[in-house]
């Protein structure tokens, strides 16, 4: 979790939120991430994500910290919440419909992506 | 000298789990995302993933021994033993995965055939 003055410092880079419920993989893309001089901050669902951005229903707008959103990548096979499902809450919301979302998957289902085109 | 001889040994290892299949070039992808701000990097994603593994595999181990065997959490479980596996270039380990996940889905037609039975005779 970022500290408000971290904030302040990193504004001019691009901040990507990375979504995967693998410890493993979170770990990964976020070195991938910051090699690539990205602020990173990862998070294992799509519940958290949506947390995270302040679009939880249930529990409120944990307060937004401030901290633009610039990319989010998210997993598409999650328990819970999938990355498709993540990606249609995302864009139904006026604030966050503009963040480009990448859904990756290691599935080559083409009637999936094609799905995931239409939607964005 | 000593060390010399253990960092040789150490490659040695090394090549010969890419010989022999245990590890593919997603592993030296990793190796290269290492650097001087992060040097245990590799380390760290390994320790990870053994965590990891002793988890889901104990898992697995709880589901087979219930009855009846509860398929599709079994299939949960080999999908994400099968992505962590893939992510650290753990070929043999992916692929075994791979197998287990096709008798998985036997294993439920099975189930699924043999519960339409009883359905099929009373008619």
């Amino acid at each position: 979790m970022e500290v408000a003055g971290e904030v302040l410092a990193s504004e001019s880079q691009l901040h990507v939120l990375a979504v995967d419920d693998s410890h493993v993989d979170r770990k990964v893309i976020e070195k991938l991430l910051k090699i690539s001089s990205c602020k990173v901050t990862t998070v294992e669902s799509g519940a958290r994500a949506l947390q995270f951005l302040g679009l939880d229903e249930e529990k409120g707008s944990l307060g937004f910290n401030g901290l633009k959103v610039n990319l989010i990548m998210t997993d598409y096979s999650m328990p819970g919440m999938t990355g498709y499902e993540l990606l249609k809450k995302i864009k139904r919301s006026s604030a966050f419909r503009e963040i480009p979302v990448v859904i990756m998957s290691s599935e080559n289902i083409l009637t999936r992506i094609d799905r995931y085109i239409s939607k964005s | 000298m000593d060390g010399y001889g253990m960092q040789n040994q150490i490659a040695c290892i090394r090549r010969s789990l890419f010989d022999q299949g245990y590890l593919d070039e997603q592993f030296i992808q990793l190796e290269e995302l290492q650097d001087d701000a992060n040097p245990n990097f590799v380390q760290e994603i390994v320790t990870l993933f053994y965590t990891d593994s002793t988890r889901l595999i104990q898992n697995i181990e709880l589901t087979l021994n219930s009855r009846p065997i509860n398929f599709s959490k079994l299939d949960d479980y080999m999908h994400q033993f099968k992505g962590s596996s893939s992510s650290i270039g753990a070929k043999k380990v992916t692929s075994e995965c791979a197998v287990f996940r096709q008798y998985c889905a036997a294993g439920n037609a099975e189930a699924y055939i043999s519960s339409l039975l009883p359905y099929i005779y009373t008619d």
